[in-house]
């Protein structure tokens, strides 16, 4: 890799902290629980994309298996907590709703 | 007579180091400049759409459309930039998993959110009905 995509990798990687950093604001001061919810999976993905745009920066591939893993576990989490704040229980089938009660919006 | 001869022979000469020229290099570096510029562009613009839209669900239309598009995109620049073929299957792999995870995931909060009864700002537009039955 030669310098000039070097620090052109490193731009990018400054980039995507900025965002992610930006992203915050929303997660601290959501008004409602999906907002946030919705930040936490923005986070996940551009966490992924940092992952993959570092390990080219410091030269060692490897890290794409982390972030891969992490894509997948951002997605599993997400779900979970929709899950847990819909039933206010992690093991409700997904099909029965109607004898459950249903979380409020907050 | 040998002037022309040695003319000839120097234009020969640079055509043949014309066709030593790195195309795939150049065709990469350009595709990696334009596709993770691109990217970022669409990140950053998903970001300040989440910051700055007045309502949920239009912070989630701006964040579900923009993180998907700009995520492929810059792995398609970190694409371009592989000297092996397992890296780009591993890559191909994370922009397969991020492409088919993040509409879902969008989806899934939107439903969520829809049912558990928080109001889009509505303006001339209603929504229309959920079904009692729906799951």
């Amino acid at each position: 890799m030669s310098s000039f995509m070097g620090y052109f990798m490193l731009g990018s990687a400054l980039f995507i902290i900025l965002s992610m950093a930006l992203m915050l604001g929303r997660l601290l001061g959501g008004p409602t629980l999906y907002d946030r919810l919705l930040a936490v999976n923005s986070f996940g993905t551009k966490t992924v994309l940092f992952l993959c745009v570092f390990c080219f920066i410091i030269g060692r591939p490897d890290g794409v298996d982390i972030a891969l893993l992490y894509a997948l576990m951002n997605f599993i989490a997400t779900i979970a907590v929709l899950k847990f704040f819909n039933y206010r229980a992690l093991d409700v089938g997904l099909t029965q709703s109607d004898e459950v009660e249903r979380g409020d919006a907050r | 007579m040998s002037l022309i001869l040695a003319a000839a022979a120097d234009v020969s000469s640079a055509a043949e180091s014309a066709r030593d020229i790195d195309w795939w290099g150049i065709i990469s570096v350009i595709g990696t400049i334009v596709s993770m510029v691109t990217g970022l562009f669409f990140i950053i613009a998903g970001t300040v759409g989440v910051l700055r839209l007045p309502d949920f669900y239009t912070r989630l239309h701006a964040a579900g459309m923009t993180d998907t598009l700009g995520a492929e995109l810059i792995l398609l620049a970190l694409i371009f930039q592989c000297d092996n073929l397992q890296m780009v299957l591993k890559l191909l792999l994370v922009a397969f998993f991020l492409l088919v995870t993040s509409p879902t995931a969008t989806h899934a909060v939107a439903h969520a959110a829809y049912r558990a009864g928080l109001k889009p700002l509505l303006g001339e537009y209603r929504a229309p009905e959920l079904e009692e039955d729906g799951s």
